[in-house]
């Protein structure tokens, strides 16, 4: 995203490059990284993601990573790609599309809005992604207006070189709009790359936004994530966030919620197998009265996974009738796996509801029993149960299409590796 | 079809059935009644293959195997189905999506083909009406926010689609009004042929007024102390359990 050494772009990048400079990679000695270490991510060399030739990746090719939808705006390597685009009819005033190709028409909600939620120094990778800003989607829907077909961002990396693919989303979503956006990671070669990618979301007055977030990332590469929200009276987001690729995978999810009648919904799942570790810290800040969020983070690890969820609530002084809901649940399928949760509620205000609980176990021997007893072999009520469990997730997702392909895709990985008896 | 024979378990190393010994041949409805903590629903457990149960002495034959060697699943495919006192919640888990897998478990291991989606609708709501169930608890999760006699209900019906050879009904009146216990019971009695056999747990008479069993067993301390015909439930409620106790006390001090 080179442009005029003068523009704005071009001055939060040579900042954002000061910024790394001075801080290098968090440690684990940084309270927000107690639990996650990202040394192995510092080891690698990467190398900036080189663009690939224009057709070197046809619709077939990635035919599997696309989903039931008209709308998608498609990266390979962090770099836009016009061939694998489609964007069906959209409403009047929609912009869907490339971040790049934005800036360099010098959109003004770009500048308006870039980098406004996202401080620099939030951390060392959003310091990083910034310092190497190339592209990412850019979605502006007007006021008023309602997109009906999800608008899919698909994020493709070619892991065959140590590539840092560093993509950066912003979503402006004016009064009263209303859409689903799904944001999907996935590869079309192995290797060890690193996905960092940031996402700036504006949720203006009365707007009603889904963000769903498909995270299957190789198993050797690294995925760290941070979303910010923004939101306004009356609004809702919903944010449900899969997690089931990744050696490493780190996202931050924050809303704040910046106005009157607000509901905020964060719900995510995590599949650990293998070493993978799978950390997931989320914010909500209640800065205004009468709102409610609700979250819901479940994982299931396996082998020697990890898991973290660090759930912040703040209630400010002003969030009076603040009802706040935070649950963690963990399920374990090995001895060896290891889940590291904690609640953070720090309240401030008097006349507010705020619960929360976190829980870490195995599969229930009751229920486990019960099914046996009907006639149902042990593996495919083990195999029943935790698909369960998961789908209290995944059954969130309204769009009935995209449930469903999410639903297959987490059924495959949960039956990885072994055959499922009857 | 069933020959328990001197059956001894424990939990946590408490011994809890003190040697039973009970024969159940095709046809037949045994009650097996007793004060609370005699073993009544360990016996049902046992037979269901409860791994916390750890039978520590005796045997267990059923139509020639030996059960106790066998896996719940085994035992369930074999036959065996256990109505439980407390039905679990599963979350998640569709109630149809559920009986499916466990008759299509059950059907592989008689060599039938899985049934197609059709004829098992037609099968369900078949059965369904046998207990007055409400179509709409098919779709939701298992017991999930079922009431007390919507799960009692929900057990005869997976009876009833399952068609055990030996059903065992653990305290199924426990937690039903009048009305629910007829419909269960009503339901239990459709089911019964002469080729099944049935076990009934129950604390109370009340349920054998609706569901006739051909004998009656008392248990006390994880024994049987007592077996009759039907009018043994009766003199129970006349005289309570502690006369059953008295009249064993009174036994073990002559011999």
């Amino acid at each position: 995203m080179n442009g005029d050494s003068k523009s704005p772009v071009h001055q939060l990048r040579r900042q954002a490059i000061g910024r790394f400079q001075e801080t290098g990679f968090p440690t684990s000695r940084h309270e927000e990284w107690k639990f996650t270490n990202v040394s192995p991510i510092a080891k690698v060399s990467f190398e900036p993601s080189v663009q690939l030739e224009s057709d070197a990746l046809t619709l077939d090719q990635i035919e599997a990573h696309l989903l039931p939808t008209t709308n998608r705006i498609v990266f390979v390597n962090g770099h836009y790609s016009k061939s694998l685009s489609s964007i069906g009819r959209m409403p009047a005033g929609v912009v869907c599309g490339s971040l790049a190709a934005a800036v360099k028409n010098s959109h003004k909600s770009v500048e308006t809005y870039l980098g406004r939620l996202v401080k620099l120094d939030e951390t060392p990778f959003v310091s990083l992604n910034t310092a190497f800003l190339l592209d990412g989607a850019f979605l502006l829907i007007p006021d008023n207006t309602v997109v009906e077909d999800p608008i899919h961002f698909l994020f493709l990396a070619i892991g065959d070189r140590p590539s840092m693919i560093t993509p950066r989303n912003l979503v402006v979503a004016g009064k009263n709009s209303q859409a689903t956006i799904v944001e999907s990671f996935g590869f079309v070669r192995a290797g060890q790359y690193l996905t960092n990618v940031v996402t700036e979301m504006f949720v203006d007055e009365g707007a009603v936004i889904e963000h769903d977030k498909l995270q299957s990332e190789h198993m050797d590469a690294f995925h760290i994530a941070l979303m910010h929200a923004s939101m306004s009276s009356r609004s809702t987001l919903t944010s449900n966030s899969i997690s089931l690729g990744g050696s490493i995978v780190r996202n931050n999810i924050s809303a704040v919620l910046g106005g009157e009648g607000i509901e905020c919904t964060l719900n995510g799942l995590s599949l650990g197998t293998g070493s993978q570790l799978i950390d997931n810290h989320t914010t909500i800040d209640h800065a205004k009265p009468h709102c409610a969020s609700h979250e819901l983070y479940k994982a299931i690890l396996d082998g020697n996974a990890r898991g973290v969820f660090n759930g912040k609530i703040f209630v400010r002084p002003d969030a009076q009738k603040t009802d706040a809901k935070q649950t963690n649940k963990t399920l374990l399928l090995s001895d060896d796996a290891i889940m590291d949760t904690k609640p953070q509620l720090e309240i401030f205000a008097d006349d507010v509801k705020c619960t929360h609980g976190a829980t870490v176990g195995q599969l229930d021997a009751e229920q486990l029993f019960y099914l046996r007893s009907r006639g149902i072999g042990e593996l495919k009520a083990r195999d029943i149960l935790t698909f369960a469990f998961a789908s209290d997730v995944v059954g969130r997702v309204h769009h009935d299409a995209l449930r469903e392909r999410l639903e297959v895709l987490v059924h495959e990985l949960l039956n990885r590796g072994r055959a499922v008896g009857d | 079809m069933l020959e328990i024979k001197d059956v001894h378990a424990n939990v946590a190393g408490n011994e809890i059935l003190n040697g039973i010994t009970l024969t159940v041949r095709p046809g037949e409805v045994h009650a097996i009644m007793g004060p609370n903590g005699s073993g009544k629903s360990t016996l049902a457990q046992v037979l269901a293959g409860r791994d916390t149960y750890e039978v520590t002495k005796g045997s267990i034959r059923y139509n020639g195997k030996d059960l106790l060697d066998m896996d719940p699943e085994e035992r369930a495919r074999e036959g065996v189905f256990l109505a439980f006192q407390y039905p679990v919640e599963i979350p998640g888990v569709s109630n149809t999506y559920f009986l499916k897998s466990a008759l299509n478990a059950i059907r592989k291991h008689r060599g039938l083909e899985e049934i197609d989606a059709v004829d098992f609708l037609q099968l369900v709501k078949e059965k369904m009406r046998l207990v007055e169930l409400d179509d709409t608890l098919l779709n939701r999760p298992v017991n999930e926010g079922f009431s007390g006699g919507e799960k009692k209900r929900n057990e005869i019906f997976h009876m009833a689609v399952l068609e055990p050879k030996l059903a065992i009904l653990d305290e199924t009146d426990s937690g039903l009004d009048i009305d629910a216990l007829r419909i269960v019971a009503d339901g239990v009695n459709k089911l019964r042929r002469k080729d099944n056999a049935i076990i009934v747990v129950t604390h109370y008479q009340r349920l054998l007024n609706y569901i006739v069993p051909d004998f009656v067993h008392v248990l006390v301390d994880g024994r049987i102390a007592k077996s009759g015909g039907k009018e043994l439930a009766l003199t129970l409620e006349e005289k309570g359990y502690d006369w059953v106790k008295e009249d064993l006390e009174r036994a073990s001090v002559q011999a």
